[in-house]
């Protein structure tokens, strides 16, 4: 029999028709990824003439950069009203969300006191099922929120996930060091807020940035409760002129000056609303890799 | 301990569990409530309180089998059709690829990059897609600088399936391998040592040793999907219905969605509605329950 190498893993050497498949392979997966966000990056600082000479699209700009289409996006009309709509849900929305789930967490994750149980029990069995559409709806417009921006923010600012995510992590915080607080004569929001939270900095990272790219992306609470098209935030603006299509005039964006070729904006808007999570998202993914996620579901 | 002295004990963690709770139960138990629709002759002006009761009525629509309701049915049972067959084995391909990587810093550069459209809103998936492939995109335009005809797949009914499973391919086969690599990276070493001892192959290995200790968190998973069924990529959908028609693209969501919110028949959508999430929950119990036959775990124990 023909002795094969062996790796550290245990698996034998790869042969070279493998490795060349499985390179061809993961080079062609992340093109896809890669390949439309260069596109849409390049169509939004291409020239003018460019973008209408290659018929609205463009792959690499070759006549140097023009950031017209950003100014008049950014030139305070719909698109910057939308922005700012979009900056205060998420700002707002994950500061709330945040201190609520952590509060919630920590007070599961003190086991043995009262009505400990049954609270964790109700906050797992939320994740069964879903209320539905009407039924939410019926209780938005109950409560009077209709056109309020917190009926975007206030219903999604509990996410029993997050919660338990966030409970499993203080529940394997080291007892003596609690205990000791304790016969020092501190408070339980002492306890929470000197030692619980900036021992778990990484999860409340990670758990906060999930709520704010949440935020960030919200689209379908805001259809559905917004009828004013001023407390649009940017996804549903994205929606109208990019996927709908419909016309951008100068009038909507309060711009002055002539406005640069339709695609141009349009991927300037695409663009808006996905540098913010490009920025964050380095911080989220160097989380993945410590394993803060998958670790803390499994507790 | 009484109760008494317990609760003086422990009222500050109980002051800390109730924002959220409230919010809990204000938006998630609270709205259960708004099922008492589905059984009233609901009108807005009236309210909850002043309709009129109309017992079973707005359920005939699902007994008698309404042809648009059957044709919500009917599309969201292909969907889930093609996303259990296609969309959810891609992530554990990919996954058994990277897994079998050698270089660490290939493995995570190619992670980076593919966990990235799952933070992508569904606005901007749509958008890129458009972007891409639609009538003046960047395939469009290249085909037809070369001289080939355009292809139409955007607004295109018959392609309709085609888009929303490749465009949930795209946005979250990269994500999904995020668990299949936790669980990879937890098999016992020695099993893959000892079987290349034995003369195992790779491909033998992956066949005997790789994929058994995958099969757990495939059926956790499989069983997850099954309570999803009845639903499938509904903001998806709404941003794409105006243009290829509801005949390929009405699923239960956008039924509910459609003929509840924007046509005002709220009983009629509302009884759907609940049949739909009565039907999710029981599949979810039932598929733990089977899976407890065959051995596994499933999602919970009891």
């Amino acid at each position: 029999m023909k002795r094969q190498q062996v790796l550290a893993g245990g698996m034998p050497m790869p042969g070279l028709a493998e490795r060349i498949v499985k390179a061809i392979f993961l080079t062609l997966i992340c093109a896809v990824v890669v390949v439309p966000f260069i596109g849409v990056v390049s169509t939004s600082l291409a020239s003018p003439e460019e973008v209408i000479r290659a018929g609205g699209f463009v792959l690499f700009p070759t006549h140097g950069i023009d950031l017209s289409a950003y100014k008049s996006i950014l030139s305070g009309g719909t698109v910057t009203q939308a922005l700012l709509v979009s900056g205060f849900i998420t700002a707002v929305g994950t500061a709330i969300a945040l201190v609520l789930t952590c509060m919630l967490g920590w007070a599961l994750s003190r086991r043995g006191s009262v009505g400990n149980k049954p609270l964790l029990l109700l906050v797992l069995i939320s994740l069964l099922f879903n209320p539905g559409l009407i039924p939410s709806y019926l209780v938005i417009q109950q409560f009077g929120l209709l056109d309020s921006l917190w009926a975007v923010i206030l219903p999604t600012s509990v996410s029993a996930f997050n919660v338990i995510v966030v409970r499993a992590y203080f529940v394997g915080l080291p007892d003596a060091v609690l205990d000791s607080a304790r016969i020092d004569g501190a408070s339980e929001w002492k306890m929470f807020w000197y030692i619980g939270l900036p021992l778990s900095k990484a999860v409340v990272a990670v758990v906060g940035l999930f709520y704010g790219v949440g935020y960030w992306n919200s689209f379908f609470g805001a259809l559905l409760y917004l009828n004013d098209s001023s407390k649009w935030p940017l996804q549903l603006v994205l929606r109208t002129y990019v996927v709908n299509g419909v016309e951008i005039g100068a009038q909507d964006l309060g711009a002055t000056e002539a406005l640069p070729p339709q695609t141009s904006i349009q991927m300037a808007i695409l663009m808006i609303s996905v540098v913010p999570i490009l920025c964050v998202y380095p911080f989220i993914q160097r989380h993945f890799a410590k394993g803060v996620l998958t670790g803390a579901v499994k507790g | 301990m009484s109760l008494f002295t317990r609760l003086r004990r422990d009222y500050p963690i109980l002051l800390l569990a109730i924002p959220g709770m409230l919010i809990l139960f204000a938006f998630h138990y609270f709205p259960l409530w708004g099922n008492v629709i589905a059984f009233q002759d609901y009108q807005p002006y009236l309210g909850v309180g002043k309709s009129l009761w109309s017992g079973v009525e707005n359920f005939k629509t699902i007994v008698d089998g309404d042809p648009e309701f059957l044709n919500a049915v009917k599309n969201t049972l292909i969907l889930t059709a093609i996303q259990t067959v296609i969309v959810f084995p891609a992530p554990i391909v990919v996954a058994l690829v990277l897994h079998s990587l050698l270089s660490n810093r290939i493995r995570q550069f190619v992670q980076t990059v593919i966990y990235l459209p799952h933070f992508m809103s569904w606005v901007i998936v749509v958008a890129v897609f458009q972007q891409m492939l639609g009538g003046t995109g960047m395939i469009n335009n290249w085909l037809r600088s070369h001289g080939y005809d355009p292809i139409n797949i955007i607004g295109n009914a018959e392609a309709f399936r085609a888009l929303l499973t490749s465009q949930v391919m795209w946005k979250d086969t990269g994500w999904a391998t995020i668990l299949f690599l936790a669980v990879l990276s937890q098999i016992d070493r020695s099993l893959y040592e000892a079987s290349a001892v034995d003369g195992a192959t790779r491909w033998r290995q992956t066949w005997h040793i790789t994929l058994p200790g995958l099969k757990p968190i495939i059926i956790l998973l499989l069983i997850l999907k099954l309570g999803d069924s009845l639903t499938v990529g509904f903001e998806q959908i709404i941003l794409q219905q105006q243009a290829v028609g509801t005949d390929v693209s009405e699923v239960l969501d956008t039924y509910v969605y459609n003929n509840g919110i924007l046509g005002g028949d709220w009983g009629t959508s509302a009884a759907v509605g609940l049949v739909k999430s009565v039907v999710a929950l029981v599949l979810v119990l039932g598929a733990n329950k089977l899976a407890h036959r065959f051995g596994e775990e499933g999602v919970y124990r009891g």
